[in-house]
């Protein structure tokens, strides 16, 4: 359910973005999304297609560009991709994690006519 | 042509969760958001720090619920300031929900805010209402696996209470792997055990919090 808020989020974002840029029509919207912000790209492309409903953004394109979990181990420094949240590191099987990458959530960049 | 953005998607509601920051700020509010997954304890531990704290610091309650008054109607027993959001089936608070509620509230006469946020262990931690601290109640017949579950609410969080540690030996919760899982998550969290029912713990959670205003009032 809180796709529809951050679809709202993000239209909101971009359309503030083309009026400041004068543009007649949105035709790509460019999402950074880290695999732990907690949601789902086919959830918020709905909404998007339902919350952008006359406006200059409703055929843009959502585009995700999906970050994975990234570690970096207390120990030993090393920085390593977390698969399958497994909080170990692969070189000193150390489990003091600390968590680098996969929590963002932002619009990088939109594409307009 | 493409136009580089670089903004956060909740950057409007952490917006309004600044504001709400300025407005506690400046009535000497301090204000704790508690999150939790639904059943863990969020309403007892509520009510067991009013019942400790009650004489001698003036607490305020915002209670988070999908729908229902429940919540609000056992805090309201205990003589405090209550208002209950109901959300309507968004499954986190935002800003822009506890900004109308902080209107509502007599803000000059509390000092301690607790925010009971929804239950819910995924997107609560991702909104931002404004408060000073995080607080997360796990309990023990959730399992000890929750942080690697739900690491992003283990990361927020500045104190986790284990609810529910009479429990203890009737679970299948290894205490030890728990607070190395959280501690490898989030160094510098707090993690206190306790129990609503036998009244364990909860000494030291309202030892915490007293902790936390004097911070407050001597910074």
């Amino acid at each position: 359910m809180h796709e529809l808020a951050i679809t709202q989020g993000l239209i909101d974002l971009v359309l503030e973005h083309a009026k400041k840029a004068g543009a007649k029509k949105v035709l790509r919207v460019n999402v950074v999304a880290g695999e732990l912000s907690g949601f789902v790209d086919e959830c918020m492309q709905f909404y998007y297609e339902q919350l952008s409903k006359g406006t200059i953004a409703e055929e843009a394109k959502l585009s995700f560009q999906r970050v994975p979990t990234q570690g970096r181990c207390r120990d030993c420094g090393h920085e390593f991709i977390i698969e399958e949240l497994n909080w170990i590191c692969p070189k000193c099987q150390s489990n003091n994690i600390q968590l680098i990458k996969g929590m963002e959530l932002f619009v990088e960049s939109i594409e307009v006519d | 042509m493409e136009i580089k953005v670089l903004k956060d998607i909740l950057s409007a509601n952490d917006r309004i969760a600044q504001e709400n920051r300025k407005l506690l700020d400046k009535k000497g509010v301090f204000a704790i958001n508690v999150m939790a997954s639904p059943g863990a304890g969020k309403t007892s531990v509520i009510l067991q720090t009013i019942s400790g704290l009650k004489s001698k610091v003036r607490i305020g309650v915002i209670e988070g619920d999908v729908s229902s008054r429940i919540d609000a109607d056992r805090i309201a027993k205990e003589n405090v300031p209550v208002l209950q959001i109901n959300t309507g089936g968004e499954c986190h608070l935002d800003a822009n929900m506890v900004q109308r509620a902080l209107k509502e509230m007599p803000l000059g006469d509390i000092d301690i805010l607790l925010i009971e946020n929804i239950g819910n262990l995924i997107c609560t931690a991702e909104f931002k209402i404004g408060t000073h601290k995080n607080l997360v109640i796990a309990s023990v017949p959730e399992g000890d696996d929750k942080p690697l579950k739900y690491p992003l609410m283990f990361t927020v969080a500045d104190v986790i209470l284990v609810n529910k540690i009479d429990l203890l030996p009737y679970a299948n919760f290894d205490l030890n792997a728990y607070r190395k899982a959280v501690k490898g998550l989030n160094e510098k969290v707090e993690v206190i055990e306790v129990s609503c029912v036998t009244g364990q713990g909860i000494k030291q959670w309202l030892e915490w919090l007293k902790g936390q205003l004097g911070k407050l009032s001597n910074g």
